[in-house]
């Protein structure tokens, strides 16, 4: 490895000087060392997993007179509770409400089953349902983006976030989830 | 009988090839490396299934968690104007080295009143600064909407680009925090941003 010359300098017999041949091969461990090292510390400070991104698109609020009439028969409320609980029905207030989980065969499940309800049901058109999201003040911001990644999963393009009111906050209350 | 000789091997071995190695991926690694910056708010995001990745420029990322914001926004160009501009609206005067040493500051959650005393803190006193977040409060007006009009402007006048924003919230956090932050984007009429994930394991 590290190797030094010891054939000892001068006492050149009968005074011929030979110049040395050095050998051209350079010793690279030194080098291999350095080039780890720098290796090791910028594998160490790269941030390898980049965050992703989960577009959100909110309902235009500059205009509050121009109301898109909403078919009320079409719609699903849901509701954003405490401890991860979902509270959702189909149609007008007081239609009757279902509790729910998140999950695979939570909201995901109603989600695409009411999905398909009411494309049976409706005809025309614009037979899509539309989701109203309404988070509670109880629920947490992960509720939140779940509730957005489920209905990216299955598909529901119509949905709205609105503000919770009195009545569904009672409704929440109702069934212990506030 | 005669005995069978083994040569003696040396024991120094050809590193040139390993040296390539090295140095190739070296190379690789400096220039795909974007060092990682330290969050000075620990916020916890949540997962979903989306795949899109944050874009690197273009982009302020507003941190929520703990009743704290954080606003941070790319570029250090873009910093250094905002910073002259938020001085211009709130009556403060910020020196061209302050200009220069903000401009180095990915993130940060002190009020305009405490800006001054925090640029003029090296790295690591502002790791251990106790920053109380941006003052958000129900006027039209506060810190962060300033912030935030005050860094399109910049963006649109040196870029000529749209700023799109990303919230990274922290998971266990309750819903008004987040809402507190979007209710200032709809009143600007920012009605589309982005969310920080991280990518779900299914």
């Amino acid at each position: 490895m590290a190797e030094l010359d010891t054939s000892g300098g001068g006492k050149h017999k009968g005074g011929k000087i030979r110049s040395k041949k050095a050998s051209t091969r350079i010793d690279l461990t030194a080098m291999v060392d350095l080039a780890f090292l720098l290796i090791t510390f910028f594998i160490m400070t790269t941030t390898l997993a980049k965050p992703k991104a989960m577009d959100m698109v909110m309902p235009d609020k500059s205009h509050p007179d121009v109301q898109l009439p909403v078919p009320e028969t079409r719609t699903m409320t849901v509701l954003l509770g405490s401890n991860d609980k979902i509270e959702w029905w189909i149609g007008p207030a007081g239609s009757p409400t279902h509790t729910d989980n998140f999950g695979k065969d939570g909201i995901r499940k109603s989600l695409v089953e009411q999905d398909k309800k009411i494309q049976a049901t409706h005809g025309g058109k614009d037979n899509y349902m539309i989701v109203l999201v309404k988070p509670s003040d109880k629920s947490t911001y992960k509720d939140f983006v779940n509730m957005i990644d489920e209905m990216n999963i299955a598909g529901i393009q119509s949905r709205a976030i609105i503000d919770i009111t009195k009545p569904e906050i009672a409704l929440l209350q109702r069934d212990g989830l506030y | 009988m005669a005995r069978v000789k083994i040569p003696r091997k040396s024991t120094a071995l050809d590193m040139t090839a390993m040296c390539d190695v090295a140095f190739l991926l070296l190379t690789f690694f400096i220039l795909t490396a974007k060092l990682r910056t330290e969050d000075p708010l620990h916020v916890d995001i949540p997962a979903s299934s989306q795949v899109l990745v944050v874009p690197d420029d273009n982009i302020a990322t507003l941190s929520v968690g703990h009743n704290k914001i954080f606003f941070g926004i790319e570029g250090t160009d873009v910093r250094k104007a905002l910073l002259e501009e938020m001085g211009t609206q709130y009556k403060t005067h910020f020196t061209p080295e302050e200009l220069q040493r903000f401009s180095v500051i990915p993130t940060f959650g002190v009020p305009m009143s405490q800006l001054h005393q925090f640029i003029a803190l090296d790295e690591e006193g502002r790791k251990t600064f106790n920053q109380p977040g941006i003052p958000v409060d129900t006027t039209a007006n506060n810190e962060l909407a300033s912030w935030i009009y005050q860094a399109r402007l910049v963006q649109k006048n040196l870029k000529n680009q749209d700023l799109r924003f990303a919230i990274k919230g922290n998971a266990k956090d309750e819903y008004t925090q987040y809402k507190q932050v979007v209710d200032i984007f709809q009143k600007q009429g920012i009605n589309k941003f982005s969310l920080i994930t991280s990518l779900k394991s299914k």
